[in-house]
């Protein structure tokens, strides 16, 4: 597979087929738009951290000795905002499912290269009017902007921020409308739907996800933004309107959002689970398919979130049925891995522990996600930390995680570089430790009735907090590690060969990093995805 | 693989349309603007609702089927157009399930 020139130059890659700023920043190459994705989502990543260390300093105490009122509800505002719309939602999809789908399907690039840059300018543009706000003085309203205080009490820049997100839904629009496209026109021959890796899979549940449910958050933010510019009436009872059909709005996208972010680290999951224990995942078609049903049931259960609003009773008991729906397709996912693992010799590399991570914290954030879709304990547990617990143990220990996993995975291919292994391991045990020690305690706070959202406490709840906080400290310095030693693995890593983990896939097949045209002949493919045991006969025959 | 597709496969996607169906198209929009604005000033009491969105309801049908082409796109295209509004539909059925069913508990504010 690899070329090997008998002169002294490195070999061609997308990396070094050219140089200079222009040549990434006009790039039409997926490979090097994956790259301008991770630079900059990292970026969010960061400063979405650096608010919520903030608000863990603040809480460490019970009285409000850091910050007033005003500063608190504008740091977990801003916290929740970046992470969702700024790292979460674009994180793996734009980075690893830019960088992988064409070469896992055998093609040079996506069905649409200039709107792919597009669709990064726009997610920058998005960002600096958010950055604009917050530097204005940020927003207070909380990442969800519920009328009426949004619209008619908040005295900050929600307009300003409102239209940050507004862009940048547009950019997540074009990532899944290209990634839709090039899944049906760009697989390479003999790649038929059913040999795709579930990793595509997953992410063309996604898409669907991202081009049905986007335009509907950017055309409440924007009534929203009419509503509190123009007063048209829309969420205002005294002009006709209703805010609870706001909180409907919001959610019938914000609901199927967390998908968005769960979805693609299942895909990574996947992956990563096949490949180290060196077999088929049990229950290809299930996996794949409940993807899809994730994506599809995720639109019909929105109303969860507004129990204690003045949604009406009946209203409430449907979509207490319907989110238990959701638990299937997951359910499904969660025991498929389990029994791939099953009697298999599982090499826990770093990949491996991210996703054993990942199985164990979403199942307890999936299934705390059952009790809060109970009508009757909601209300007891609505908007405390109990809450806060469960998406967090959803979007951190699942989306975090798999992101992580993903990307320790597949850094040998995209850098050409190995990370340190040591290392790499620690820092995986660390981040496990620190988030259990952060979220965990929350649970219990949230039951004993600590609410979300307030910079000050009464003093019996200090114990769970300064616990959670001090995971916190443990989590946030796990994440820097990461950081630290893949950089450091850019310039002094061994390179990679081609396939460091013997995994199948065709991105394996390419050079590390690929060349820019990822395959020096179009891959014909003969066989399903995951043939690990037919590779292993070859290798002793 | 350097074989391109045969043209004539691709002669389906590629639909001429003759440019007075645009013009005729426009002009229809235009008038339904005319007769939004014009009905307004008349009230039709609890009708008012219908046939404003019907009216819109027909603009945008003509935009989409004209405009964007999916009158003579492939079927996959016209899939992707109808669960795009059956997903339209969904939200305001759902929303609609709310909205419809407040008070039926006879309790103030359920
Ligand atoms: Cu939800």
């Amino acid at each position: 597979m690899i070329t090997a020139t008998p002169t002294q130059h490195e070999p061609k890659n997308y990396i070094n087929s050219d140089y200079g700023i222009k040549s990434w920043l006009l790039t039409q190459d997926h490979k090097r738009i994956a790259i301008l994705y991770l630079i900059v989502v990292t970026a969010f990543f960061f400063l979405g951290g650096l608010f919520a260390v903030l608000i863990r300093i603040e809480l460490a105490t019970p009285a409000g000795d850091l910050v007033d009122s005003n500063v608190y509800n504008k740091l977990f505002t801003m916290h929740g905002i970046i992470m969702v719309f700024f790292f979460l939602i674009p994180s793996i999809p734009a980075i690893l499912g830019n960088f992988l789908i064409p070469l896992m399907i055998g093609a040079k690039d996506l069905a649409f290269p200039k709107i792919n840059l597009l669709s990064w300018y726009i997610y920058v543009a998005g960002g600096v009017f958010t950055l604009y706000a917050l530097m204005r003085g940020g927003v207070d309203t909380g990442w969800t902007f519920y009328t009426p205080f949004s619209t008619s009490y908040s005295n900050s820049y929600v307009i300003a921020t409102g239209l940050g997100i507004f862009i940048n839904g547009f950019s997540a629009i074009l990532t899944g409308l290209n990634f839709i496209v090039t899944i049906h026109r760009m697989r390479a021959p003999g790649m038929t739907w059913f040999r795709l890796p579930l990793f595509v899979w997953a992410h063309y549940a996604t898409s669907m996800i991202q081009v049905l449910g986007t335009p509907v958050i950017a055309v409440t933010l924007l009534l929203l933004i009419l509503e509190r510019g123009l007063h048209i009436g829309i969420f205002d009872p005294a002009l006709g309107g209703d805010p609870v059909l706001y909180q409907h709005l919001f959610w019938f996208y914000s609901h199927p959002a967390v998908y968005i972010m769960i979805l693609p680290a299942m895909g990574v999951v996947s992956e990563i689970i096949s490949c180290f224990c060196k077999k088929a995942p049990f229950g290809y078609s299930f996996i794949a398919f409940s993807s899809i049903a994730i994506a599809v049931f995720g639109f019909l259960v929105w109303g969860h979130h507004l129990f204690v609003s003045s949604q009406s009773v009946y209203a409430g008991m449907v979509f207490s049925m319907l989110s238990y729906l959701v638990a299937i397709p997951s359910a499904i996912k969660v025991f498929n891995w389990t029994s791939t693992m099953y009697k298999a010799s599982v090499e826990m590399s770093t990949p491996m522990l991210y996703a054993i991570g990942f199985i164990g914290l979403f199942t307890i954030g999936g299934l705390t996600g059952l009790f809060v879709a109970a009508l009757g304990i909601d209300v007891h547990v609505t908007d405390t930390y109990f809450v806060v617990a469960h998406f967090h143990y959803i979007m951190v220990g699942g989306a975090i995680m798999g992101f992580l996993g993903g990307i320790h995975f597949w850094w040998p291919k995209i850098t050409g570089r190995m990370y340190a292994d040591t290392w790499s391991k620690l820092s995986a045990i660390i981040i496990f430790v620190g988030f259990n020690l952060t979220f965990f305690p929350q649970f219990i706070l949230g039951y004993l009735g600590m609410p979300r959202r307030y910079h000050v406490y009464p003093p019996e709840f200090q114990v769970f907090n300064v616990l959670s906080s001090a995971g916190a400290s443990i989590l946030g310095f796990g994440y820097l590690l990461p950081f630290c030693y893949l950089l450091y693995s850019l310039k002094f890593g061994p390179k990679a060969p081609a396939n460091p983990w013997g995994a199948v896939g065709l991105e394996w097949q390419t050079s590390s990093p690929p060349i820019s045209e990822n395959f020096e002949v179009t891959p014909v493919v003969t066989q399903d995805a995951y043939q690990y045991s037919t590779r292993e006969e070859v290798k002793v025959g | 693989m350097a074989n391109h597709p045969p043209e004539t496969e691709h002669s389906t996607t590629h639909h001429i349309v003759p440019t007075r169906v645009y013009y005729g198209v426009f002009a229809a929009l235009l008038v339904l603007t005319g007769v939004t604005t014009w009905i307004a000033y008349i009230d039709l009491g609890r009708f008012n609702i219908y046939v404003a969105l019907t009216i819109a309801v027909i603009k945008a049908s003509l935009v989409m089927l004209f405009f964007m082409h999916v009158r003579y796109s492939s079927k996959l295209t016209k899939v992707i157009v109808a669960s795009g509004v059956f997903w339209l539909m969904i939200m305001f059925l759902m929303t609609m399930s709310d909205l419809a069913t407040r008070g039926w508990m006879r309790v103030p504010g359920r």
